[in-house]
């Protein structure tokens, strides 16, 4: 019943991501491990399009997950269990919302708690950049440190980098500027 | 009733106009929450929003059920976070379904190869936000570092890490500093 299985695997991802929607990414490759209902590769690109379209990434990434993995049903279902927890939570919390804030257990569980989520996200960043950036299994094969790195891709990430820190764009600038230059590269016959 | 479609359509706009996320999201709120319709006040949003960070959960929808909690209740919270919802189930299935039956074509495939780059940039520039404000002493930086490389050299569930992380900072904070600035 993959249903009842994506319900409860994005409820316990609503229940554990805390610091915003990227830090849902480690849980969705974990899923993705499990299931294989989708691939690394799939997930990289839905991370592109959560990000370039309206409304909170996690929400937006749940959809997309669930829709890849079991249809329309599966996105409604996927993102129901996304926010039931912290919609349960949060109506807690707001009983007593200055305790809370101010309370000192919160406040020392939250200090390991952010560490913890920069962590994730840095570790869903090591998983991207396995599919765009460099190529483990062709290097395995020859052993030549050229096949490891993928030269056109960090030109392309140097120039987005550079974008982004001079202009500060919206992130649709950025991957549309991305997709324009795989198309090129891929015209020239760089990938 | 009427209240609760007023705040299911409110949030459908708050959903469907802000990119970006929950940190996008606070102008619209104060637009529409404070503003508008006068269901909290501008300092009750700002607990809600500093709250809603930090518990678990998407950003928007902790936001969306404190202001529907105080606007109507539980049934408040139900409408106000499903309305926050809406924009993004019917927008990622429409692309969704569009880009499943054009995945094969290698402009596509092209695009995508480089999208993938793009969005390698994009979460190390999140990564390098959040490390400031999270890695802030030797204890943070440690904490950083093995679970960082646990996670990438091994299989184990990140709910182990979260789970053990808030327990291990409630230990340094509450018991070794007790409760005093971290160094």
């Amino acid at each position: 019943m993959i249903y009842l299985q994506l319900f409860w695997e994005f409820f316990k991802t609503g229940l554990f991501t805390v610091g915003g929607g990227l830090a849902s990414l480690p849980f969705l490759y974990e899923i993705s491990d499990k299931t294989g209902w989708y691939s690394h590769a799939q997930l990289a690109d839905m991370i592109a399009i959560s990000e370039s379209t309206p409304g909170p990434i996690g929400i937006n990434m749940a959809t997309y997950v669930g829709f890849t993995s079991a249809g329309i049903f599966g996105s409604i279902i996927a993102s129901i269990g996304f926010i039931i927890p912290p919609l349960i939570i949060a109506t807690i919390v707001s009983r007593f919302l200055k305790k809370f804030s101010e309370n000192k257990f919160v406040k020392g569980a939250f200090y390991g708690l952010r560490a913890v989520s920069v962590a994730l996200v840095c570790s869903a960043l090591v998983s991207v950049i396995k599919i765009s950036l460099i190529n483990v299994p062709l290097f395995s094969e020859t052993k030549n440190f050229f096949d490891l790195i993928s030269i056109p891709g960090i030109v392309l990430a140097a120039a987005c980098w550079f974008l982004l820190k001079k202009k500060n764009p919206h992130p649709v600038v950025i991957l549309g500027m991305s997709a324009a230059a795989g198309i090129l590269m891929g015209l020239l016959n760089f990938i | 009733m009427k209240e609760l479609i007023k705040l299911f359509l409110a949030f459908a706009r708050i959903g469907g106009l802000t990119f970006g996320g929950g940190y996008a999201m606070l102008p619209m709120l104060q637009r529409e929450a404070v503003e508008k319709q006068g269901w909290v006040t501008e300092e009750e949003l700002m607990d809600y929003y500093a709250v809603g960070q930090c518990i678990p959960g998407v950003i928007a929808v902790n936001t969306a059920t404190f202001i529907g909690n105080k606007a109507k209740g539980f049934a408040g919270a139900v409408a106000a976070s499903l309305g926050v919802i809406f924009p993004s189930l019917v927008i990622i299935i429409a692309i969704a379904a569009f880009i499943q039956s054009f995945s094969e074509l290698e402009i596509v495939q092209n695009a995508f190869a480089g999208i993938r780059v793009g969005v390698c940039v994009l979460i190390f520039s999140a990564v390098a936000k959040l490390f400031k404000k999270a890695v802030v002493d030797k204890f943070t930086l440690g904490l950083f570092a093995v679970v960082l490389a646990l996670s990438v050299f091994t299989k184990i569930s990140p709910i182990l890490f979260v789970i053990l992380a808030a327990l291990a900072g409630i230990i340094v904070q509450v018991f070794i500093q007790k409760g005093g600035s971290a160094k």
